[in-house]
């Protein structure tokens, strides 16, 4: 079973400040580590792959510096990393990040499953996933939890869903997207470490994908961003006073004035 | 699957009119349409244009109350096959009907089911989108609908336009609109779509739902939500934010403390790795206010804490505080409550 997992570097943290001077993100000093969600997705291929045999292929798009964001996917157990890094690829959007994910999968022999993370910390959209699938008119599935059963060129699994789960079934390949309750990820193997230090990662830019530079990065972004701002706490808080007693009364009746009670 | 491409064909003057995807669970149109239809009623009259709701699904209730919330059109699609919202085909439907009429903008709730079909819809047109919004806008000068959406966990707000594909595209996360006053005597027209299944192909099959959450409120659409912490000690001593919450017909929510202590279950946990709410009111007890919890709640129209520490950050982003005891306080309030 051939598993592509892909996986987004991004900034380490939530708390960014944004630079007043030139209202974009300071990510000095920021160190970057793969997007969360996506070491589940890491994980959930490693496991397919120690059941059914094959192999897994992380794949990111991304700066140079994602090269150790793939490296580290292959110290948790991924065989092989492919990086889709060119100038021409930067701001992109969804569309234009799945379009050149679609592009590298077509030149990609031989896969069954899709995976990618839940959403990134950076993007928090979740777009990405379901937006490869249609590209590559595969069969999608979101929110996975378990992988219930593979076989025969079909697959089971258990999706979450607001008020409970559903069990789905579709055939290979298809395109999952997962959610943390999948699994646990296990921490880097020294045998892991040993290979993904002396890993090779390839590098596809617009050449080697043979894309249209029309449908990569900024100029195949549908959307822009116009602005951004940290967001204004209105902090119109008021700590009451006096005994539990009063405080419990101002509580009630500020409550009924607004309309709670 | 990719369709035609960016910028040829037709103009954006030959897309018109938005519309908001009605989604229905269960034969019942969810809250957040009504929602988006307040907020979308007032877009449309900024434009100057029409605004049109489109449902699918199988004897869905009261489709005639979506014309008191504002809407000028329905565009119904009733099938048996439809009724439990199977993705793919949702998304072909879906498809072919704005390819047909060009709306310039296009809304859907942030559900589970909005993020993962509405995307694709997207794609296949193919134009942009944007997720979980927290509001709004019109730039009526350039007809450009203005996307507010936060990232990063929420520190970080931008601002997203869609200056050139038809239509403008995004999901908006439920609760950031308030409902809108009904109006019964407003007119509007029901367009009846034919469902032609054979045109489409599922790839997917829903083999059986479980439900899992066995509360009266679900904690995403309630109202009113009472969330506990580290403060509360033990599992046992949920029982009285249960009752607190019962009292005001609300919800309960919890941090990851005490989740990952076993006192609710993970359902419950509110938070960057949980659920992001925005109810009415939120009610923090013995909660310290982690960011990564606050980034779940911080956009509740009212949060009140209590807290026996009176630095804990949660009084940051409280409107009503309470510096005590949680177990003098809590009590009380529940009494005081049932009294009245
Ligand atoms: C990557 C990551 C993701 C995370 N995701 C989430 C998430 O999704 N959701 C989440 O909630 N957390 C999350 N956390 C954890 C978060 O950082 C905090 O640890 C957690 O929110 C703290 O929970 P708490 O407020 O219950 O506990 P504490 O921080 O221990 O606070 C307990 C509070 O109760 C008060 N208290 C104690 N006794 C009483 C009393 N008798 N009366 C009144 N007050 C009392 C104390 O003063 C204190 O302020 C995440 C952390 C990380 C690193
Ligand atoms: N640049 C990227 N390279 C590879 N995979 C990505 C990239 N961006 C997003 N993904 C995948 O798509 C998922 C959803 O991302 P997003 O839509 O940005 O929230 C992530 O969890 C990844 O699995």
């Amino acid at each position: 079973m051939n598993v592509v997992v892909c996986l987004k570097q991004v900034p380490g943290t939530t708390q960014v400040k944004i630079d007043p001077e030139t209202n974009t993100l300071i990510r000095q000093g920021i160190e970057n580590i793969i997007n969360p969600f996506d070491t589940y997705a890491i994980e959930e291929g490693v496991r397919l792959r120690e059941r059914f045999g094959g192999k897994v292929t992380a794949i990111s798009m991304g700066p140079p510096q994602a090269e150790t964001a793939l490296k580290e996917a292959i110290s948790l157990g991924a065989d092989e990393g492919i990086l889709l890094s060119d100038p021409a690829f930067a701001g992109a959007d969804t569309w234009a990040t799945s379009c050149t994910l679609f592009m590298a999968l077509r030149k990609l022999e031989k896969y069954d499953l899709i995976i990618c993370g839940r959403q990134t910390l950076d993007g928090d959209t979740g777009q990405v996933g379901p937006q490869l699938a249609e590209m590559l008119a595969l069969p999608f599935i979101a929110y996975v939890s378990q992988i219930e059963e593979v076989a025969d060129g079909e697959m089971r699994v258990r999706r979450m869903v607001e008020d409970g789960y559903e069990i789905m079934e579709s055939s290979l390949p298809t395109v999952l997207t997962v959610v943390k309750e999948i699994n646990t990820p296990r921490l880097p193997s020294l045998r892991g470490i040993a290979r993904s230090k002396s890993a090779s990662i390839p590098v596809w830019g617009v050449e080697e994908l043979n894309a249209d530079p029309d449908k990569v990065g900024l100029s195949g972004s549908f959307t822009r961003v116009v602005r951004i701002f940290s967001p204004q706490r209105v902090c119109r808080g008021e700590i009451f006073q006096g005994d539990v007693e009063d405080q419990v009364d101002c509580l009630i009746s500020r409550l009924k004035d607004d309309g709670f009670l | 699957m990719m369709g035609s491409y960016k910028g040829k064909g037709m103009g954006n003057e030959d897309y018109s009119g938005i519309w908001v995807f009605a989604e229905q669970r269960n034969g019942q149109i969810k809250n957040v349409a009504y929602e988006l239809l307040g907020r979308a009623r007032e877009l449309a009259d900024a434009l100057g244009v029409e605004l049109s709701a489109v449902c699918f699904g199988h004897e869905v209730d009261d489709v005639n109350g979506l014309i008191a919330h504002g809407v000028d059109k329905i565009y119904l699609v009733d099938s048996a096959e439809l009724g439990d919202n199977q993705e793919d085909l949702l998304t072909q439907q879906l498809v072919e009907l704005v390819q047909q009429h060009r709306p310039e903008i296009l809304l859907a709730g942030a559900t589970a089911l909005g993020r993962a079909f509405i995307p694709r819809v997207a794609a296949a047109l193919p134009t942009g989108l944007s997720a979980d919004c927290t509001d709004l806008d019109i730039d009526a000068d350039k007809r450009l609908l203005l996307q507010t959406k936060p990232t990063f966990g929420g520190n970080i707000l931008a601002v997203i336009t869609c200056p050139e594909a038809r239509p403008q595209m995004a999901t908006v996360r439920p609760h950031v609109f308030s409902l809108h006053e009904t109006d019964g005597s407003r007119k509007g027209e029901i367009i009846k779509v034919d469902f032609k299944r054979e045109r489409y192909t599922s790839r997917t099959k829903l083999v059986e739902f479980v439900a899992e959450v066995a509360e009266t409120v679900k904690i995403e659409e309630a109202d009113v939500i009472v969330a506990g912490g580290r403060g509360l000690e033990k599992a046992e001593n949920f029982e009285m934010i249960q009752e607190l919450a019962s009292v005001m017909g609300g919800a309960v929510g919890a941090t990851r403390v005490a989740v990952d202590e076993g006192w609710l279950a993970y359902p419950h946990q509110i938070g960057q790795t949980g659920k992001t709410v925005c109810p009415r009111l939120y009610i923090a007890v013995g909660i310290s206010g982690a960011l990564q919890h606050v980034v779940g709640m911080q956009t509740s129209e009212c949060i009140v804490a209590i807290n026996d520490d009176p630095h804990a950050p949660i009084f940051e982003v409280a409107t009503y505080g309470i510096v005590g005891d949680l177990f003098q306080v809590v009590p009380l309030l529940i009494e005081k409550l049932k009294k009245r």
